[in-house]
């Protein structure tokens, strides 16, 4: 097997595109991915256009005004805002594409809120115009303007809300209130209450009094009680859920983790099914498969050289990809050698379905088709999210996604950059039993190739 | 078979050999000797058999039923496409190939091998860049490196020229010299006439005659006439 990989190897060093794009193609994969997923997303360029006049961006509830123009800042952090003076101006400035959005703030806002908080009628709306020529560019803008206008919508209900539970209080305990520049002490229930019990002491016994202050006294017993009760429950509102989230799969895979892992195994099965399927092939194009099995090498180690050869070169060009993207996203360095098993046998178990491929397709050209062709749904049935799909094409997927190596490496490579469920132990194992399937198929298939 | 023949000890032997492939079958139980020294042409029709007799000979591929007898781990095998990689030079080649053989010295094989087929000059040019002839020279010194005591040719002078044909079977003649058994597959019935010693007619899997071409014109008869004459005439005789 020795010779045979150093004669694949000389091959490989004279053919400079086959190898340059077997070492640029993951490197250059491995740089895009890591600027895709370290590089924070820009902010979308919105025409923003404010129809409320000067100065009449408040509303007055309780004994505060609340200023809504200050909240705009909020929006100014998730877009970049160029200013415009009129409705059909920031309708161009859409249409000519120097602005992927426009927000148009209507003058009669500040009333609809104040409208809505008071009485409880009232629809405060803002306009958002979209480029709707690109729909990812049109999502981007959407989603960036939405949560930012959520944002705003949830601060001004909390200051509504505070102001309302001040109030509140004030009618309770008593307190100071400002009304036309001047300050006016309010008494509050509780001490309406205390007075109003002295004052029913002082009276004489047979007072006629006493019964009706007293009726007062119980209105404000029961006042006191639902008012206490009412100032929680109405600050409750401004948070009303909190979401304490337990996973029951244990650990997870950051996002930016998980698509470096997809992109180190993707390259992987690309390089290692087009070198083991061409290379295999290419000994029957030479014509010398037959000359070697005649008693120089058994089909078997010829097919178990073209495994490492391509496995092991792939899973080389894979560690130095995944080396790359680490500088970019966090992958554990201590776990190295999970690494290179896991690398190590993705290779094995992708080279030996190359070399069925390769077996079965004979020719070069065919081979690297019929690789190329099988490793794009092969990757997509694996990543295809289980709850998106009905049961009965769940299970089918799931069928497909066992039978290839794609899933299985996915996951032992998973675990090995970042230590996350579920375990290695199971996906090396698959790993092991389909190089092992992969092979025989393989076996059987090169008996073809004389 | 001639006198000179009988006399030496059989190298290779089939003894009714037959190969099927599902329901065609490619040889009909076929038996013949070829001792040693012997340069033995193996012709006939498209279709006769010729290449699967040699692969069965060079250990390929397995005979349906009967019996092949071979120098174990002796035997050269030159198919009828240059088996080499075109990607590695002509001594790179040679060496592979002396390794693989576990030749004990691979280095020395190789100059002699370069020596042999006159290619020690270009022996660093990739084969890919050698013409035909040069290529097929290759693919003659690796059936060779193992120093067989038999070597099997298939269609050897399909791709050369005539001069490169003269050298050719100039070269086949210095080794049956040795005391190495030649036996190959040839379209071209005048090359068996003027090189071979003994000829295999092969027809649709039947082996129909063994022996010299002068035997073979004896056995169709008739007035004088050249040896192609004589074995179409013998094929047609036999429903060919």
């Amino acid at each position: 097997m020795r010779w045979l990989l150093v004669k694949d190897f000389q091959i490989l060093r004279r053919s400079p595109l086959l190898v340059a794009l077997l070492i640029i193609y993951p490197v250059a994969l491995a740089l895009m991915i890591g600027f895709a997923l370290s590089s924070p997303p820009g902010k979308p360029k919105v025409a923003f256009l404010t129809q409320v006049p000067r100065g009449r961006g408040r509303i007055h509830f309780g004994s505060q005004d609340i200023n809504i123009s200050s909240y705009a800042k909020d929006l100014f952090d998730s877009i970049d805002p160029i200013i415009v003076h009129s409705q059909s101006q920031a309708v161009a400035d859409v249409r000519s594409g120097r602005v992927l959005a426009a927000l148009i703030v209507p003058a009669d806002i500040p009333e609809q809120i104040q409208s809505l908080v008071t009485t409880g009628v009232g629809s405060p709306t803002v306009r958002l115009i979209l480029n709707t020529s690109d729909p990812v560019e049109r999502q981007f803008a959407d989603q960036a303007i939405q949560e930012r206008l959520n944002d705003v919508e949830q601060a001004v209900s909390k200051q509504v809300l505070r102001v309302a539970v001040a109030d509140l209080q004030r009618v309770l305990n008593g307190g100071t209130i400002q009304f036309l520049g001047q300050n006016f002490r309010l008494l509050g229930l509780r001490n309406s209450r205390a007075l109003l019990r002295r004052a029913i002491d002082d009276l004489p016994a047979r007072s006629s009094l006493r019964s009706a202050l007293g009726q007062v006294v119980g209105f404000a017993d029961l006042a006191i009680e639902g008012l206490a009760f009412a100032s929680p429950v109405l600050g409750s509102i401004g948070t009303p859920l909190t979401v304490d989230q337990t996973d029951l799969s244990g650990q997870t895979t950051p996002a930016a983790t998980y698509a470096a892992t997809i992109s180190v195994i993707f390259s992987l099965m690309l390089v290692t099914m087009l070198l083991a399927a061409g290379m295999l092939a290419l000994e029957r194009e030479e014509h010398a498969f037959a000359r070697l099995v005649r008693g120089l090498v058994s089909p078997g180690a010829l097919l178990a050289e073209k495994v490492v050869l391509a496995g092991g070169c792939a899973a080389a060009a894979a560690l130095v990809m995944a080396a790359g993207i680490s500088t970019f996203v966090s992958l554990e360095w201590s776990r190295f050698p999970l690494w290179v098993v896991a690398l190590v046998l993705a290779g094995i178990a992708f080279g030996a379905l190359g070399v069925a491929i390769g077996g079965l397709a004979r020719e070069v050209r065919a081979a690297s088709l019929l690789a190329f062709m099988l490793s794009l749904p092969v990757a997509f049935i694996a990543l295809v999210p289980t709850a998106a799909v009905s049961g009965t094409l769940k299970s089918v997927l799931d069928a497909v996604a066992f039978v290839f190596p794609f899933r299985a490496a996915l996951d032992a490579a998973n675990n090995a950059f970042s230590g996350t469920a579920p375990g290695i132990g199971w996906p090396l194992v698959h790993l092991l039993a389909l190089a092992v399937a992969f092979g025989a198929l393989a076996r059987v298939a090169v008996r073809r190739l004389v | 078979m001639s006198a000179t023949a009988a006399t030496r000890p059989a190298t290779l032997a089939a003894r009714s050999l037959t190969k099927r492939f599902g329901e065609r079958t490619a040889l009909r139980e076929v038996s013949f000797e070829i001792y040693s020294g012997e340069l033995v042409a193996i012709i006939g029709p498209n279709g006769a058999g010729k290449t699967t007799l040699l692969s069965i000979l060079a250990g390929i591929q397995a005979p349906s039923s009967g019996e092949v007898s071979t120098p174990r781990g002796k035997v050269g095998w030159v198919p009828q496409q240059p088996a080499i990689y075109s990607k590695l030079s002509v001594a790179e080649n040679l060496r592979l190939f002396a390794r693989l053989e576990k030749v004990p010295d691979p280095d020395a094989a190789v100059e002699s091998m370069l020596e042999f087929v006159e290619l020690r000059e270009r022996s660093g040019e990739e084969v890919g860049h050698l013409s035909g002839g040069n290529q097929q020279r290759v693919n003659v010194a690796i059936g060779l490196l193992c120093e067989p005591a038999a070597l099997l040719l298939d269609e050897p002078s399909a791709s050369l020229d005539p001069r490169q044909r003269e050298r050719l079977w100039g070269f086949m003649g210095t080794l049956g010299g040795r005391g190495t058994t030649v036996a190959y597959s040839t379209h071209d019935v005048v090359e068996a006439e003027r090189y071979a010693d003994r000829v295999l007619v092969l027809a649709d899997g039947e082996l129909l005659f063994v022996g010299t071409p002068v035997e073979l014109e004896r056995v169709v008869g008739g007035r004088p006439r050249d040896f192609e004459a004589a074995f179409v005439r013998f094929l047609d005789e036999h429903g060919h």
